[in-house]
């Protein structure tokens, strides 16, 4: 049986998205930018596929840029708010340890640029709570930046509790919504969001194609220079087909948003449920307050990358927090910042689901991951170690 | 998966000489698990001559196939074949390693090197020293 189960990374573009990018790349394939009518036909199509994303945000069409996904999104949300920030003398920036590298590492450069950046510790079980970041809140804050759902362990932060405190204190409130968009509610007038990055990527569209949400009056730094595509604040001729099938996607996604969560929700109960027999386990990530297609475990003695690999050869495509598969020697910052040991960040296996996965797949999962864990852990030194009473358990 | 060579794999999903031999001759346990990888190698000798080896890692899957294909190199070998075993040989033998998992077939090395030392001390033989390498002190562990 072949499972993807890492929905996380990426999902599977569906055929509503796909559709609706065909007619812009074989027939509607002006420049937008353009005089003549294919031109304009083009220039259409956008217009609507502006007006579907600001009417599932909540917003003016006018208040969302495309961009290349994600990534650009928050560097560009950033560093906008660093340069209104630093015209006004502010330069503090308030966000949490375990932001996505996109922020993270924007973060780190404003840092090398004299800025002063407050990563908010996370509790064990991958929250943050308002309180916390209105007591890191300074008369120098220019933004605070959180996530609305965390990538890694699935934690939903109380992103319209967070925006009320920013919107209280005067302060610009960005979130990265890349896995939340599609999945969880958003309105950003009532979760007082003045900034939001997505990536279509992550809800079922193309790769390559996200918008940033950015509240009228705000003004933004263009990262690329060059013609006047998105009013001015991201050159380049937009990916047309891309942003048809975002747009597609995304509408396709918040009309059946609340019966794809109930359903994703059962399964990842399931699963949550039936990982948790496995002997000296743990889950990462708030029990309650999780994405809900987001499973998310620890399972000590064992190591993440060989776990993966393992799976892979059974058909199960997930993903992991170990230092191999990050290619460094550190585990992931995330299951770090949950206050997880070295020893413990590398045996962690990630299962994101989507609608498509059926229960079917669970129970194969439910058989193959246990059997996988306690082959691995057989010829564990470690294991032997600590079953033999040479070594005490982490996770109890 | 292209990230590792057909040898890697087949190592890593059928490795050759796990488990563990009681009262073995020298034991050698090299890696951390902070950083994510130990390797436990077990050897029985007789007459200068390695006659069984067996294998434990926590690691992943090219610290499992290092394991794997540096006990089958020693293998019914002579002692002084295991001293002379790099962890080149080793990732030779298995078609290669990605430039980041090279270190798991320096454990290799190592923890072979390491369990032949523990021979010699347990065993009261006398041995060069220097022919061992600083395990306990690389960078890769930090100590």
């Amino acid at each position: 049986m072949n499972v993807y189960a890492d929905n996380a990374a990426t999902t599977k573009m569906s055929s509503i998205a796909i559709e609706a990018m065909l007619p812009y790349m074989q027939t509607v394939y002006g420049n937008p930018s353009s005089l003549h009518t294919a031109g304009q036909e083009a220039a259409e199509a956008l217009v609507k596929a502006r007006e579907t994303m600001a009417s599932l945000l909540g917003c003016e069409p006018r208040e969302v840029y495309f961009t290349s996904g994600g990534s650009e999104a928050d560097n560009q949300a950033i560093l906008s708010a660093a340069r209104i920030g630093a015209r006004k003398n502010k330069r503090h920036i308030v966000s949490t340890a375990f932001e996505h590298h996109a922020v993270l590492h924007t973060l780190k450069k404003l840092e090398r640029e004299g800025y002063e950046i407050t990563l908010l510790d996370v509790h064990d079980n991958g929250m943050v709570s308002a309180a916390e970041v209105a007591a890191a809140i300074r008369e120098d804050t220019c933004l605070v930046t959180t996530m609305y759902a965390n990538n890694e362990i699935g934690s939903v932060l109380p992103i319209a509790e967070i925006g009320a405190v920013c919107r209280e204190r005067g302060v610009l409130f960005h979130t990265d919504a890349v896995q939340a968009a599609g999945h969880l509610d958003i309105d950003v007038q009532a979760q007082n969001i003045d900034m939001l990055s997505l990536s279509a990527h992550k809800f079922h569209g193309p790769k390559g194609v996200g918008a940033l949400y950015v509240r009228k009056g705000i003004l933004i730094t263009n990262l690329i220079e060059g013609g006047a595509q998105e009013r001015g604040k991201r050159a380049g001729t937009e990916n047309v087909p891309a942003i048809m099938g975002m747009a597609a996607a995304f509408a396709d996604a918040c009309a059946h948003r609340e019966q794809n969560a109930a359903y994703m929700a059962r399964l990842r109960d399931k699963l949550i449920a039936g990982l948790s027999q496995i002997p000296h386990s743990i889950l990462n990530g708030d029990r309650d307050s999780r994405l809900p297609g987001n499973v998310n475990f620890c399972f000590e003695g064992i190591e993440g990358e060989s776990l993966l690999l393992l799976l892979d050869q059974k058909g199960i495509c997930a993903s992991s927090g170990s230092a191999c598969t990050s290619g460094s020697l550190e585990p992931s910052h995330v299951l770090l910042s949950i206050g997880r040991p070295h020893e413990i960040a590398h045996g962690s296996l990630r299962l994101s689901l989507c609608p498509e996965n059926t229960e079917e797949e669970v129970d194969y999962m439910l058989t193959a991951i246990p059997e996988v864990v306690a082959y691995l852990r057989n010829m564990s030194p470690v294991w032997r170690d600590m079953v033999e009473g040479r070594k005490e358990f982490i996770i109890k | 998966m292209a990230l590792y060579s057909e040898k890697v794999m087949d190592h890593f999903t059928n490795p050759r000489n796990v488990g563990v031999i009681e009262n073995a001759d020298g034991v050698g346990e090299v890696g951390n698990a902070r950083c994510g990888d130990i390797m436990k190698i077990y050897l029985k000798i007789d007459n200068d001559v390695i006659t069984d080896v067996k294998f434990e890692t926590f690691g992943c899957g090219s610290a499992i196939a290092s394991s794997s294909m540096a006990t089958e190199l020693i293998k019914g070998k002579p002692l002084s074949d295991a001293l002379a075993l790099t962890n080149k040989a080793v990732a030779e033998a298995l078609d290669g390693l990605p430039a980041h998992k090279l270190h798991c077939s320096v454990l290799a090395e190592e923890a072979i090197k390491k369990a032949v030392k523990n021979y010699y001390d347990t065993h009261g033989i006398e041995y060069d020293a220097s022919q061992f390498p600083d395990c306990e002190h690389c960078e890769h562990c930090g100590g």
